[in-house]
């Protein structure tokens, strides 16, 4: 069987699934409870200052966003950091890092953009025996108006400031966790490498707002009469944050980093991803708020399994493994040509291929056969969008194949070539390059 | 009678509560919602097509997960005014939910019926403001013959097109067939009524009672009194089995039974054999065989002259008699009647095959013990009442319009040739006949615009 255990920036666990910095690792009882249930480390909910705790509102903190069968897909919060007393957190640390010495325990931490504050606290960290501590530079709601949080994240400057000071008064590895909301997710983790940090982790929640009350015409979740915007997270985002972790990845500067990554990962499919993608180890945190603590089993036993069908010995050798396949889109093979087929015998004819396709793309796909009702792709017109294979219902039905080398794109009237060529070389770039 | 054991009381209060409660319980809300989800939205959907009249299903169950349940009923009662009664009676197994895609995929359609209950069981326990609005008044005058479905359903549509209507029915209360000729525990409550006084809230329908077409009214009177008629008149005869006993105490038209099940109000009252036969194969013995196991008979066999197969009754509804109990008897015909005193005692049958599409007897004979033989064996039409127009197997000819042969006469519904009897046929029969209605009163000229469209004809093969 696969070995699973997993040494992220220096830091050793038993697998590669830590609980993020949420409501699930603020307290002893919850983190021995996941340790109990075989998570491999946890990154203890952010400590903010010494002095009186951030208060939470005594109104809903969550709410979600539901799919079919009311499956929770996106969910959102405005609570704040622990908004327990910091020598109480302190306290927990120490006793649970000294009674479950083979999991990972990582420290979140935020306190004001100032050299002093920081200098302050990480050595109070360190005492408690943790293996590194994690900047809480992503926070979006509450904290980022206070000059914390995202609202560090969102200026590279201060990160690599912060990260510099952390790197000075603590002999820990340091985690900076980073925030979603900026338009280029590559500048705040260059600047993380650049003041020194062993790795990032991301992504932290999206601003959000999920919704109103219909009957109400409040916004969801709403304190009394108000609500304010919050963190997203959840499977919804879980395409964006694997996008911003493979641009890490796959950056020149900042090649190397070892990557956290987080968001929305709920089986071992989404960790195996996110692997793939270049992430070191997975957090995760709204799985468990949905499921309870134990789905951390069925994600061992589900990547194990995989890596071993794979016949890989370790997560290491899936690291970063489907990197190699991403390129820009000026890259990509425009010979290349791929046709829609649908599987007659798996075909339920609900139609929803040919009603999607006539309506809003291409009229590739048929509705009727000899009057009869029958769905069948029209290669004359199919450009091989995917939009056909995305909506049928039925695994395997639709499927793209490609046109090997030889045959004749019917849509075009060419012979597929089998020869790569991209837009910078293509005819109908002005910019193009001569091949 | 020594012989014969008939009685009434032979279970609890509490039993015969239990008995004719709802036999398919409603969707709770979370119920609904999770099959609403099921629904993928087809394409020209299957299930549509399927539906006699034509309800745009995906749309209405759609409406339903998006908790907007008044837009589902209206989705379902603008095409099918009476969706709740067939949302409770439609054999949606050899319908919609035979036509779903998820068939093919898992063998378990989305249950359509139980989705349409769910959508116009809040409409009818919310109503609001009208759903419908009727057209500008067109001073016309329409008499419909028949309180039933297809008569009602023909009754709201001409009313939503702007014209008076008059329906006349025989009995002391509208509905017809879902009034009086339903399994009790298929429509628990009033809901027949209900639905019913839903339906004449649009305006503009008159109801007369007790007026019987031949003895109180003429099909001239009729033609000269109104600007056109729609006969809805159902199968008022009943067939009769052909031999010696008919009028035996214990025998019985199962119809007759039905019906007074459906009024009774203290089920205990109702006498029911020990041991009951019911002849025939049709949803009409099934009603009446489950039904007679649920006042107490002990033993009770349909007898069907030919195979499961090609019994009327769906196999859902024959599976739903065997799990009540019923046995069901097939290749058998009633030879006679054994009675003892004047009443019945029990039946003797000679086994049949088919040979050439003939039935033959096969030399062998069964027999059994019987307190009470139910006969279900077809209804037919009152000819007499129909005096001048053109027949065809003993039913009205209709074209797909719904026109008789005689000019200003339309009709539908079971006394109509073509289609499965069901009450669903009804309702298209009578929506279709009013568009027909319509258009020829107004001679040619659109309808308003707004009004609601009928673009379908009949296409029930007999």
């Amino acid at each position: 069987m696969a070995d699973l255990a997993t040494t992220f920036a220096g830091i050793r666990s038993p697998n590669p699934f830590w609980l993020a910095s949420a409501p699930p690792t603020d307290k002893e009882y919850n983190v021995v409870r996941a340790f109990e249930a075989g998570w491999g480390g946890v990154v203890w909910k952010t400590l903010g200052e010494e002095g009186p705790p951030v208060v939470n509102v005594n109104g809903p903190r969550y709410a979600a966003l539901y799919g079919s069968d009311r499956r929770l897909i996106g969910f959102n919060n405005i609570e704040l950091i622990t908004d327990r007393p910091l020598a109480l957190n302190l306290q927990e640390i120490t006793r649970v890092k000294r009674n479950w010495p083979d999991r990972a325990v990582v420290v979140s931490l935020m306190v004001p953009c100032e050299e002093m504050s920081w200098k302050r606290i990480l050595p109070m960290v360190e005492d408690t025996g943790c293996d590194g501590v994690e900047l809480n530079f992503g926070c979006p709601h509450g904290m980022s108006e206070r000059g914390m949080g995202s609202a560090v994240g969102q200026v590279p400057e201060y990160i690599e400031m912060v990260t510099r000071w952390c790197k000075q008064y603590s002999k820990l590895p340091v985690i900076v966790k980073l925030t979603p909301n900026i338009t280029d997710i590559r500048h705040p983790a260059r600047a993380a490498k650049q003041g020194g940090a062993d790795a990032v982790s991301l992504i932290n929640t999206i601003n959000s707002i999920i919704g109103v009350d219909l009957d109400t015409l409040l916004i969801n979740p709403h304190t009394g009469a108000t609500g304010s915007h919050g963190g997203y997270c959840g499977p919804a985002v879980k395409p964006i944050a694997q996008n911003m972790v493979a641009e890490i990845a796959r950056d020149r500067q900042t090649a190397g980093l070892p990557i956290s990554g987080i968001g929305g990962i709920t089986t071992w499919k989404d960790a195996a991803e996110f692997i793939a993608l270049g992430a070191g180890n997975l957090q995760v945190c709204t799985a468990v708020m949905t499921y309870g603590l134990r789905i951390v089993q069925d994600m061992i036993d589900g990547l194990a399994n995989y890596l071993d069908a794979k016949g890989l010995a370790s997560v290491g050798a899936l690291l970063g493994r489907a990197l190699p396949s991403i390129v820009d889109w000026n890259l990509l093979d425009l010979n290349h040509v791929d046709k829609a087929v649908i599987d007659q015998a798996l075909c339920i004819q609900c139609g929803r291929c040919h009603v999607v396709c006539e309506d809003t793309s291409h009229q590739a796909i048929t509705a009727t056969k000899d009057d009869k009702r029958h769905f069948e792709v029209i290669e004359e017109q199919c450009v091989g969008c995917n939009l056909c294979v995305s909506v049928c219902p039925v695994p395997d039905c639709l499927t793209l194949k490609a046109l090997a080398p030889g045959q004749i794109d019917k849509r075009t009237g060419k012979v597929v070539s089998g020869e790569y060529a991209n837009w910078t070389t293509h005819p109908n770039n002005p910019s193009a390059t001569p091949a | 009678m020594a012989s014969t054991d008939i009685r009434g009381g032979r279970l609890s209060a509490g039993q015969y509560l239990d008995n004719f409660a709802d036999a398919h319980p409603p969707l709770t809300p979370t119920q609904a919602r999770i099959e609403s989800e099921r629904c993928y939205y087809c394409f020209d959907a299957p299930c549509t097509a399927a539906c006699p009249t034509g309800i745009d299903i995906p749309s209405f169950i759609r409406r339903i997960s998006e908790d907007n349940l008044r837009g589902a009923a209206r989705a379902i009662l603008e095409q099918n005014v009476f969706g709740g009664m067939c949302a409770r009676v439609c054999p949606t197994e050899v319908l919609c939910e035979q036509a779903c895609v998820r068939n093919a995929s898992e063998d378990k359609p989305v249950e359509i019926g139980l989705l349409q209950r769910h959508a116009t069981d809040h409409l009818m326990a919310h109503p609001g403001a009208p759903l419908f609005k009727r057209a500008r008044a067109t001073g016309k005058r329409v008499a419909v013959v028949g309180a039933g479905p297809s008569g009602l359903a023909c009754a709201h549509r001409l009313a939503l097109l702007g014209h008076r209507v008059v329906v006349l029915d025989s009995h002391p209360k509208p509905g017809g067939l879902n009034e009086y000729g339903l399994a009790r525990y298929k429509t628990p409550g009033d809901f027949a009524q209900e639905e019913i006084a839903w339906l004449l809230s649009i305006g503009g329908i008159e109801i007369q009672y007790g007026r019987l077409l031949g003895r109180d009214l003429t099909l001239d009177e009729l033609g000269s009194d109104y600007d056109a008629v729609f006969l809805a008149i159902g199968l008022a005869g009943v067939n009769a089995l052909g031999l010696a006993g008919e009028q035996l105490g214990g025998v019985e038209n199962a119809v007759d039974f039905i019906a007074r099940l459906r009024q009774a109000t203290d089920f205990s009252l109702l006498p029911i054999g020990r041991r009951v036969l019911v002849i025939g194969g049709g949803m009409t013995a099934v009603d009446a065989a489950v039904q007679s196991r649920r006042l107490g008979a002990e033993e009770v066999t349909i007898v069907y002259r030919r195979g499961q197969e090609q019994m009327p009754a769906s196999h859902h509804e024959q599976a739903w008699a065997q799990n009540n109990g019923v046995l069901i008897r097939t290749w058998s015909a009633l030879k006679k009647l054994h009675a003892r005193d004047g009443w019945v005692t029990g039946a003797a049958f000679a086994t049949v095959r088919e040979q050439g599409g003939r039935l033959v007897e096969t030399g062998e004979t069964w027999t059994a013990d019987a307190d009470m033989v139910f006969k279900a064996i077809g209804q037919t039409l009152d000819a007499g009442t129909t005096a001048g127009i053109e027949l065809q197997r003993g039913r009205i000819r209709v074209d797909a319009h719904g026109r008789t042969s005689r000019p200003g006469v339309w009709a539908g519904g079971d006394c109509t040739l073509g289609g499965k009897d069901l009450t669903v046929e009804g309702v298209e029969h009578g929506k279709i006949a009013a568009h027909s209605i319509d258009a020829a009163l107004r001679g040619g000229a659109a309808p308003p615009q707004g009004a609601p469209t009928c673009n379908r004809a009949r296409r029930f093969a007999a």
